[in-house]
């Protein structure tokens, strides 16, 4: 038996919005019975363009129903711009979490709010160049891409769990492997995971030692971190940094775009007094 | 909350009689039967008289009965010893319905080079017979068949298909797990070389199973270890649990025929009433040759899992071949072998009975159930477009 939250239990035994949207603004389909779920959304906007009402009808498990009850309830009252916004975590996260095997549950609800704003903005709702890598159940890989990038995957396994690409004959898990290994390279640079605090002292630490410190030492100089508050580096300066007038810009365009670069794009250098 | 348990083909309840034969052998009377001593000798005698039991109920001879842990253990107890002892031979024939013991172990011998064939069955999930016979070869050294269908309930012509086998010199092994104790076995009449039963099956404890290896047959064990069961299984033995099977197998003789007639009444009832309460269902599998305490209904249209938890808040336990009740993301390997379409896999509903089951709870799913379907139809987006289309045709 899957372990379910309470929350999960209480949505599927109890669904929010049931039904179609009579005249909706939006509406879309994903899923297919052959892969064992689908679901089906619309909604209505208000006067202000605000999601007024929004409803589904799903075949699927329970989680499945609790996803798209729980999807339902998140968008209400969002503009289209926020329900953009609205991620799978955030469904599954309303839910107190879904098993790792259900996971798919949730981007089903992610990719049926998509589409239904792309139906109600009339872009095309087809993807185009994308290419089924999945012939099981139907899975392209701009939706495995989209799978990895969105919620750091590193395996196979993780892939199916999220997508259901990979979980019938196995013939695409090469494929798979490739496009997790491409993202992950394109990555890198462009979307970080958040940073605790600890981690970021850590990488901070690690970037002033290995990047920062030699370039500084070589003329003299040193520097120490404080401490960090949010993504405040506090900093105090060492030798001839701390009296260099110079140090303000050397802190700015160097010490601080180093941090940006390697360790988190928003931080912001702070000199305190030592 | 009360309990509704039609789920006996997953595992059934322990028979009152078989605790009470058991428990003596945890506390009491714990010796070792390979002891010396009186006091472990006491406790040979009694597993002599459940081997004896275990016999009795499938026509062999004690001689012919093999303890072991499990069924899945048994399963691959025979077929590794069928390979072992035809080294020469690299073929291995079974079918596409088997239960995972066998399933997955030939998949596993297929990836160390073994041959094997996964004869097909119809969309009743019946064996071609001539199918069968056209893929025997001097090159087969096992065949393995299952009784009947853990899912399904559909019986195969084990004996005859055994027949074919033994014409050939081809040993022949049958996972009688679900068959043992429902329907007869009589296996002295039989071509059968090997069977395995598990005990958890017909109330007797988990942790027992039984392989059958007909007198003759060349056996290699697949446990290796001390003397016990002759040589051919070694490990101390699990007394209490093989006193408990051997309780279960007399009781299971003494129930055979409640179990035919009035455990395939009940299960003919709730059939009955569930195709004619509920619109768009059917039965997956062979009317007839078929276990009579098995029933596998789909309920086009709406998903397995969702069924059960619905089922479950009313305390009544079923098992489902929807891809999300398997773990896989796929329906079950039965149904898809019968060609079952996806509209009904996801939403097939296994019902097993026992003898413990009674009118009133059969009368109880046979109220509740039709509104848990109609409730998850009227949430599924392909419900609306079956019903639009019957509404305007």
């Amino acid at each position: 038996m899957w372990e379910y939250t309470e929350k999960v239990r209480e949505h599927f035994l109890n669904p929010r919005n049931v039904g179609e949207v009579e005249n909706p603004d939006g509406v879309a389909e994903v899923g297919s019975i052959a892969c064992g779920d689908a679901l089906k959304l619309s909604f209505k906007l208000d006067e202000n363009k605000r999601i007024k009402e929004a409803k589904f009808k799903t075949f699927g498990c329970a989680s499945a129903i609790a996803s798209s009850s729980a999807l339902t309830e998140l968008i209400k009252g969002m503009t289209l711009e926020e329900a953009m916004k609205v991620s799978n975590q955030d469904i599954a996260a309303y839910l107190g979490g879904l098993p790792q095997e259900k996971m798919h549950c949730s981007v089903m609800g992610k990719e049926a709010l998509e589409k239904a704003i792309e139906n109600y903005q009339g872009a095309p709702a087809k993807e185009t160049g994308a290419q089924i890598i999945c012939e099981c159940f139907g899975v392209t890989d701009r939706e495995i891409e989209r799978a990895v990038r969105e919620n750091n995957l590193t395996t196979v396994e993780e892939v199916t769990n999220y997508t259901k690409a990979g979980g019938g004959c196995g013939n695409c898990h090469d494929a798979i492997r490739q496009i997790i290994e491409r993202v992950r390279a394109e990555a890198k640079p462009a979307v970080r995971p958040k940073l605790t605090t600890i981690q970021k002292i850590r990488m901070i630490e690690e970037a002033l030692e290995r990047e920062i410190r030699p370039s500084l030492k070589h003329d003299g100089g040193d520097i120490e971190l404080i401490d960090v508050v949010g993504n405040r580096v506090l900093v105090a300066t060492r030798g001839a940094c701390a009296v260099c007038k110079a140090s303000d810009i050397t802190l700015k365009h160097f010490v601080e775009a180093k941090l940006r670069e390697l360790v988190s794009p928003d931080l912001i250098i702070e000199e305190v007094a030592p | 909350m009360k309990i509704v348990y039609l789920d006996n083909n997953a595992t059934t309840q322990a028979a009152p009689e078989v605790m009470e034969a058991m428990l003596p052998y945890f506390h009491d009377l714990y010796g070792n039967p390979s002891s010396m001593h009186s006091f472990g000798g006491q406790v040979a005698r009694k597993l002599r008289e459940a081997r004896e039991q275990v016999a009795t109920l499938i026509g062999a001879l004690p001689d012919e009965i093999i303890f072991t842990s499990c069924g899945t253990e048994s399963d691959n107890a025979a077929i590794r010893s069928a390979l072992a002892t035809h080294p020469e031979r690299r073929h291995i024939v079974t079918s596409r319905v088997e239960h995972p013991a066998i399933k997955s172990l030939c998949a596993n011998l297929a990836g160390q080079g073994y041959r094997v064939t996964e004869l097909p069955v119809d969309k009743n999930g019946l064996l071609d017979m001539e199918q069968l016979e056209s893929s025997l070869t001097p090159d087969t050294a096992v065949v393995s068949l299952m009784w009947a269908n853990n899912e399904t309930g559909v019986i195969f012509p084990v004996e005859k298909a055994a027949a074919l086998a033994h014409e050939r010199g081809i040993p022949f092994h049958t996972d009688a797990v679900q068959s043992t104790g429902k329907i007869p076995i009589n296996v002295k009449k039989s071509a059968i070389d090997m069977l395995s039963i598990s005990g958890h099956k017909l109330h007797a404890p988990k942790g027992i199973g039984v392989l059958y290896v007909r007198k003759g047959t060349k056996f290699s064990p697949f446990l290796i270890g001390g003397h016990q069961e002759k040589g051919r299984r070694g490990g101390t033995e699990n007394t209490p649990s093989i006193i408990g099977l051997g309780k279960a197998c007399e009781l299971a003789a003494r129930h055979m025929e409640t179990e035919n007639k009035a455990v395939k009444r009940l299960r003919d009832k709730l059939e009955t009433a569930l195709l004619d309460g509920i619109p768009q269902s059917r039965v997956n599998g062979d009317l007839f040759q078929r276990l009579p305490n098995t029933t596998n209904i789909s309920f086009e249209f709406v998903e397995g899992e969702a069924i059960l938890l619905l089922m479950n808040e009313y305390g009544i336990c079923a098992s489902s071949g929807s891809a999300c009740t398997s773990g896989s993301l796929q329906p079950s390997h039965v149904l898809r072998a019968m060609g079952v379409p996806f509209t009904m896999a996801h939403g097939s509903i296994r019902f097993s009975l026992s003898i413990y089951n009674n009118e009133e709870e059969i009368d109880f799913v046979i109220e509740k159930l039709p509104p848990i379907i109609e409730r998850l139809r009227g949430m599924s987006p392909y419900w609306t477009s079956v019903a639009q289309a019957c509404v305007s045709a």
